[in-house]
């Protein structure tokens, strides 16, 4: 019972990373219909923005949870920047042409990132500085919880909550709604279509910066082609949920989390990376539109 | 099949193909320099994965990310089969290569049969989704491997005997070009290209889509299962790790840079872009990174920004030079 708990701990807590992570694909396909494969490489680019900053600040040498914070905050604004920058000089040129252009656009930035992250970053492995570190463990029984573990599930969790107000409540959000709603329409209507776009990239990079510095902290390895696996994994977990729903690509990543910690946590770990795209097959075969999905709006 | 019995019964190519390979193997290998001959055999295996990828995204339009993973299954299957035989088998010169051209051909048809299970989902699935659906698949056969024993799992399988020559794999080379050229030049194969252009008027004047679109991975991924045959007989050793995203992506690349749909532009780019990886190498010693990759991703990036339809776009080389005599005249 104890190990089943603390699989759900484990599994919640990868969960709530593939969710940021997830929530920038499903944003940016909600709003250009657009699989931005380099988002995994944002995520992968926050990572090494974060062990940069953490030691140029010195936090690695005095952590604390502003550090954490203050190593976010460079991590998501570089990020955003990436996006945006992504976004102007490689899908904007790109947007009119057909959708399989943009997709192999979306592959070459993905590589482009990666090998020269492996210029600048080098290619071997790096230890993420601990720029937050709370003390000892939490006991509840035979429980061990590590309050690292708790203390990212939360700063997600907020992240998604200020993600989740910005969409539903601010102007910016109701733009980019109506903008995934139909993009041409929303033109019409007087809608900047392309800075909305800015910002959707913007804010989903900012996320995966986010998850960067987050996945650093309890996998403190990270080298530059960390990005693939999970932005894969991510990608899936917002399919799960009906991609382009901002709930559906959090119950998605949580279930995603959740069914690999279990796979490792009871036998076969050697099948982790296999069991996301076993996921993918089945949903996208039964049900395309995801757990989630709008009805009536067949996407595949 | 009609279309299919014709081109295999018309002996003038095959006396051809094979004139022309064993008077460059025989007569001009003993010169050549055993590194530039490598650099033949693998832009020859290049051209293979190329042209029949370029079968699936090129001329039907199913875009698919999961080649390399045809190429595992055809490289393991084709490497067991020549270990488990050559250790019953002692045989001369021509029972090995009898031996060898057997274990290619099964390692091409179970990567044919791996085709069509992967195929399918492409009767639901389109564009991005099929894409990112083809590339699960290939990572699932790659996981796979790497859990079965008997081929090594992560160790990988080393020792296998080292049959592939320029012969061989010009000879496939050849075939390979010369199918999918003929292919796509026959009702059979216009099947396909129709099915690129417009699906639903395809649907309507009644070309069967859904069997073209299975069709067009199942021929795809034979040749892919080939050339992954070729290359493990070359390389000697093969583990998982070969056949990784990378790998399904290099000849992407090449399909894209010759131009989604022209056979001979699938050529050249393969041709060019496994040169340009060797020609890089030194300066890849030196800085001791990658720079290939950096390169190619680049060459994506640009080509796709300037000119969205690959170098040759859909047309051969044969046309271009056809309209340029025109324009001389």
């Amino acid at each position: 019972m104890t190990e089943f708990v603390q699989h759900l701990i484990n599994g919640f807590s990868l969960g709530s990373i593939y969710a940021l992570v997830a929530l920038g694909y499903t944003m940016v396909f909600g709003v250009l219909q657009l699989i931005n494969f380099a988002h995994g490489e944002v995520f992968m680019t926050g990572a090494f923005v974060g062990y940069y900053s953490g030691r140029f600040l010195g936090f690695d040498r005095s952590p604390s949870f502003v550090g954490l914070l203050v190593t976010l905050g460079v991590s998501m604004m570089a990020c955003s920047l990436l996006g945006l920058l992504i976004e102007k000089f490689a899908y904007r040129p790109l947007r009119r042409q057909p959708r399989i252009n943009i997709l192999i656009t979306a592959v070459g930035v993905s590589l482009l990132l990666q090998f020269s992250g492996q210029l600048f970053f080098g290619s071997d492995p790096k230890f993420f500085p601990q720029v937050y570190k709370p003390e000892g463990t939490w006991e509840i029984g035979d429980l061990r919880i590590n309050p690292l573990q708790v203390n990212v599930l939360f700063v997600s969790l907020s992240m998604m909550l200020v993600l989740q107000y910005i969409i539903f409540k601010t102007r910016v959000g109701r733009a980019m709604r109506a903008v995934s709603f139909d993009h041409d329409l929303a033109r019409l209507m007087g809608i900047p279509t392309d800075r909305v776009i800015s910002w959707t990239f913007m804010l989903g990079s900012a996320l995966a910066g986010a998850a960067g510095v987050l996945v650093g902290l309890i996998y403190p390895k990270i080298e530059p082609f960390m990005g693939i696996v999970p932005g894969l994994k991510s990608f899936v977990a917002a399919i799960l949920g009906g991609i382009g729903n901002v709930t559906g690509a959090f119950v998605g990543a949580i279930f995603l989390g959740l069914a690999e910690e279990f796979v490792v946590g009871y036998g076969a770990s050697t099948y982790r990376d296999a069991l996301a795209f076993i996921f993918l097959i089945v949903v996208l075969l039964i049900k395309p539109t995801g757990l989630f999905g709008r009805a009536g709006s067949e996407k595949v | 099949m009609k279309d299919l019995m014709l081109i295999l019964l018309n002996l003038r190519y095959w006396l051809l193909v094979l004139g022309i390979v064993w008077i460059s193997d025989l007569a001009l290998m003993p010169y050549i320099d055993p590194y530039f001959s490598k650099i033949i055999i693998l832009s020859g295996i290049s051209i293979i994965l190329a042209v029949s990828l370029n079968l699936i995204n090129g001329h039907t339009g199913q875009f698919s990310m999961g080649h390399a993973g045809f190429m595992a299954v055809g490289g393991y299957i084709s490497a067991l089969t020549t270990l488990l035989v050559q250790n019953l088998v002692i045989g001369n010169l021509a029972v090995q290569n009898l031996i060898f051209l057997l274990a290619l051909l099964l390692g091409g048809i179970s990567a044919a049969l791996i085709g069509f299970f992967v195929g399918l989902p492409s009767l639901r699935l389109r564009g991005d989704y099929l894409a990112i659906v083809t590339l699960g698949f290939g990572e699932i056969i790659r996981v796979v491997v790497l859990n079965l024993d008997i081929v090594g799992g992560s160790r990988g399988l080393a020792g296998i005997p080292k049959y592939s020559n320029f012969g061989w794999v010009f000879t496939f080379a050849v075939i390979t070009v010369f199918f999918c050229w003929r292919i796509v030049n026959t009702s059979y194969g216009r099947a396909f290209l129709s099915v690129r252009d417009d699906e639903i008027a395809a649907e309507a004047v009644g070309v069967p889509t859904t069997r073209a679109k299975v069709k067009s991975f199942v021929i795809g991924a034979f040749f892919a299962g080939l050339a992954g045959g070729l290359f493990a007989h070359d390389l000697q050793y093969l583990s998982p790790a070969i056949f990784d995203f990378n790998r399904s992506f290099e000849i992407i690349i090449m399909v894209v840079l010759g131009g989604m749909g022209s056979i001979s532009g699938s050529v050249i780019a393969a041709i060019f872009l496994t040169v340009l990886k060797e020609a890089l190498r030194p300066l890849q010693e030196m800085t001791g990174v990658d720079l290939r990759m950096i390169i190619y991703s680049l060459l994506l990036i640009i080509i796709m920004l300037t000119r969205p339809n690959g170098l040759l776009g859909k047309r051969e080389v044969s046309e271009i030079l056809m309209s340029w005599k025109k324009k001389a005249s």
